[in-house]
């Protein structure tokens, strides 16, 4: 029986980034904000013993207990969806602070083409250049509007950064310098800029110098220990929910974090939601948690697995195009090369986001008039610490296993850089997000069914970066240049990155998003939905900057509703 | 899509050894076998571990029963991580003892994976859906491996020549071994990730005997920063710390 507990304000579902900036931000307007998050308790304390690869990299500690729940996955729909077993292509966080801690902090705004991504296209090269079937569209909010909102995440996280030169406007610098620009990183710089590119320093979470943020909390400066992604920081340097937004949040007397509380049911009536249930994963006692607004912040799988769960909103539907909840769903692609070099380099050191970027090749910096695909890929080099279990690169021509192995993987782990290239995804008819007929998780709920495949759009753009990436690869040095192979199915065994976006998206049109540009739900108007779901494509970046930033705007939603209700727009 | 084409792929190689091109010349050049003998410890197992302090627990089997298995395990783990002239190989790392510990808890057990059914077999690229753990996948695998020994050389794996084990490892790295409910190609793949972690992970673990994996590789393990040396262009050799160096 579950017992019902008193009526809060707001309620967030999932205590991460977003989680945490709703909450601060609600509650230092006197609201009363409760955080339901099913994993544990955690921060700075619980990470002094956090350089160890094998639990935290190799058997991921910090990630989210896969016999609990997972999704199930295909390519197409004439397959059968079988469960993801293992973590392998993507990480599902959990517990406090989310991704949010165990992130490699690199803290992009998307380009202003992202958010007007169907009329610039079609402005400039006319409307036949988006071939059949790829669901592009504006995002109901433009980048001069989201403009304040990403300069208020950076100044929260404290991002160390310089200007892109080819990115939007910035109304202020980063508030911290760039991090150190080592010998690798300006390897990749002279062999991009002899080439005309324009490389800068990565904007980054891990931070250049102590910093204090707006909020009053303090994140310090990053010791380049090399263990930032699938970590936790020891230091409290790189920029995380727990040592910012959750603390400004509590230190208001407004907020109240509950862990171990699986949220299964987002309760309706009528047009208005009314709360939520949950189940505490130690005890399994049902709660219903009452709140006036429901705020959904989790991952962007569990986002749109509550509402369908909940029946809230129409299911996409492949066939008729109808629907817009799981619509949308996109990944990313990672193109690039690897070097092998004759020099011993100190790959071991480095930072999660110590890295050079270019958007020479991103969104439409260039011309795609005679391309093939439409936007582009972020060039990047990073140094974050190459570790002994995961890196153990060889040539080509070099056996997997036995002595001639060993003896190249040892000489080439301190002699081995890689420059990727990291690909927008678009939007495509037959990837989409539902829930899966025959499997369910823990508690007796469906899992989430992933419908995806690669496109000719991605393996276009893929061999496209593959090449510029090698190009600056052997401009810097290489005695042998490794691009990647060829893109072909889309397979959730190897890791290839946590970027997946899309299926609650935002927009200005209730027929092809799920929530308005405030976050706020079409369906119901006290229901707000956030995170890199909202996206309507994924653009050639790392999310979080550009969640941040709607994290604030939702927040400012949040504030402007409780005050004078109905729809924001 | 074939059942022998389920396991082993490039991709899986791909997340170990960070690169995805390439392909098997064999099973490595002869020598570096050294003779194990499954009661004596290796002399680094006793050493300590960078803390100052003796350490000297003994270490024990916790998963496997019988010293055969735990043999075929250690020559085949030898096979894949050699001794050589850069340093110990996978037996004198005590890798064999840091798979059957691992083996004995949760990763043995599978216990932080989905093992629900129904288990269908799908594309390669939905991943590997076994209903075995790696307890058991393990078992069956090493007892594979010795039958295999006994049918093309009338010996135990354990008791072959170092070609003759690097032969019957080839075939189980291409799948042409044939198996029960899963493939050996999916078996070789976990043989092969678990030797490297053994030979890589903090010898908190029972492997990586004295930070010698790590030495090995210039790897410095824990250290609290690099702060004053990450912008220098010179290659930086630091003694290896283990976590236990944090115990008190």
């Amino acid at each position: 029986m579950a017992k019902t507990l008193d009526k809060v304000d707001v309620v967030t579902v999932g205590v991460g980034w977003t989680g945490g900036i709703v909450a601060a931000e609600c509650a230092k307007e006197g609201l009363k904000v409760v955080g339901l998050e099913r994993g544990e308790r955690r921060g700075t304390q619980d990470y002094q013993r956090i350089h160890d690869e094998y639990r935290y990299a190799i058997r991921y500690d910090l990630m989210q207990d896969l016999s609990k729940e997972t999704i199930t996955f295909r390519n197409t729909r004439k397959e059968k969806a079988l469960p993801m077993r293992q973590m392998g292509s993507f990480l599902l966080g959990e517990g406090l602070g989310g991704s949010g801690t165990h992130w490699n902090g690199w803290t992009f705004r998307f380009l202003p083409y992202d958010f007007e991504i169907r009329s610039m296209t079609e402005k400039k090269y006319g409307k036949d250049k988006i071939p059949d079937g790829f669901l592009l569209q504006d995002w109901g909010i433009t980048y001069d509007e989201m403009e304040p909102y990403f300069d208020k995440f950076e100044k929260t996280a404290g991002i160390s950064g310089e200007t892109n030169p080819l990115g939007g406007k910035r109304s202020n610098d980063y508030p911290t310098p760039p991090m150190k620009k080592t010998p690798i990183l300006q390897k990749f710089e002279k062999a991009a800029k002899d080439r005309g590119y324009h490389p800068y320093m990565m904007p980054s979470a891990n931070l250049s110098e102590t910093y204090e943020n707006p909020d009053g909390q303090t994140i310090y400066a990053c010791q380049y220990c090399g263990f930032c992604e699938r970590f936790g920081c020891e230091y409290g340097a790189k920029s995380s929910p727990e040592i910012t937004v959750i603390p400004a949040a509590e230190k208001t007397g407004n907020y109240e974090v509950r862990t171990n509380a699986n949220v299964v049911e987002i309760l309706k009536k009528g047009d208005k939601v009314t709360g939520v249930r949950y189940i505490d994963t130690a005890t399994r006692q049902e709660y219903i948690q009452p709140a006036d607004i429901v705020v959904l912040t989790s991952y962007v799988l569990n986002n749109a697995k509550l509402l369908m769960v909940s029946d809230i909103g129409e299911q996409y539907d492949p066939d008729t195009g109808r629907g817009t909840l799981g619509r949308n769903y996109c990944y990313q692609m990672n193109a690039g090369a690897t070097g092998f070099f004759d020099d011993q380099m100190n790959t071991f050191m480095g930072a999660g986001a110590l890295g050079m970027y270019m958007d020479d090749f991103n969104g439409d910096n260039f011309d795609h008039s005679k391309e093939d695909f439409l936007h582009g890929a972020g060039i990047w080099i990073t140094q974050s610490g190459s570790r002994p279990i995961a890196s153990n690169p060889v040539p080509p021509d070099v056996p997997l296993w036995g002595e001639e192995f060993k003896k190249a993987s040892i000489h080439y782990y301190t002699r081995t850089l890689f420059v990727g290239g990291q690909g927008a995804s678009l939007p495509f008819k037959e990837n989409y997000l539902s829930l899966d007929p025959t499997y369910k998780d823990a508690y007796g709920l469906p899992l989430l069914q992933m419908t995806y495949n690669f496109t000719d759009q991605d393996r276009a753009l893929h061999k496209f970066a593959t090449e510029r990436s090698a190009e600056i690869m052997k401009d810097m040095g290489a005695k042998e240049v490794v691009p990647e192979n060829v893109l072909t199915d889309y397979d959730i065994v190897p890791y290839q990155t946590t970027h997946n976006t899309g299926g609650t998206t935002m927009g200005a049109d209730p027929a092809t998003s799920v929530v308005n540009n405030y976050l706020q739900h079409w369906d119901a108007d006290n229901l707000f939905v956030v995170g890199a779901g909202n996206f309507a494509h994924n653009s050639g970046y790392n999310p979080t900057g550009t969640v941040g930033a709607l994290a604030y705007r939702c927040a400012e939603g949040i504030i402007k509703y409780s005050k004078k209700g109905g729809s924001l727009v | 899509m074939s059942e022998k084409d389920k396991g082993l792929t490039r991709r899986d190689f791909l997340k170990t050894s960070g690169i995805a091109t390439g392909t098997l010349i064999g099973g490595g050049v002869l020598g570096g076998l050294i003779g194990y003998n499954a009661n004596k410890q290796p002399d680094t197992a006793r050493k300590d571990q960078g803390t100052g302090k003796d350490r000297s627990s003994p270490k024990g089997l916790q998963f496997f029963k019988n010293y055969n298995d735990f043999e075929v395990l250690s020559q085949a783990t030898e096979r894949i991580f050699p001794k050589d002239d850069l340093g110990p190989g996978a037996i004198e790392l005590g890798v064999p003892y840091f798979i059957d510990n691992q083996l004995a808890g949760s990763y043995g057990l599978n216990a932080r994976e989905y093992m629900q059914g129904p288990f269908d077999i799908g594309e390669i690229t939905q991943g590997y859906q076994t209903p075995m753990n790696r307890q058991e996948a393990f078992l069956l695998g090493i007892k594979t491996m010795d039958k295999e020994a006994q049918n093309r050389f009338k010996k135990g794996f354990a008791n072959l020549e170092a070609d003759q084990m690097d032969e019957i490892l080839t075939d189980f790295q291409k799948g042409k071994v044939k198996m029960d409910g899963i493939t050996s190609d999916f078996f070789f793949t976990l043989l092969r990730s678990a030797t490297l972690e053994g030979a890589y992970a903090d010898p908190i673990y029972g492997g990586n005997n004295n930070m010698d994996g790590w030495r090995m590789k210039n790897f410095p393990g824990h250290q609290a920063a690099y702060i004053n040396v990450v912008d220098s262009d010179k290659f930086q050799k630091i003694n290896p710390q283990s976590l236990a160096s944090m115990d008190h």
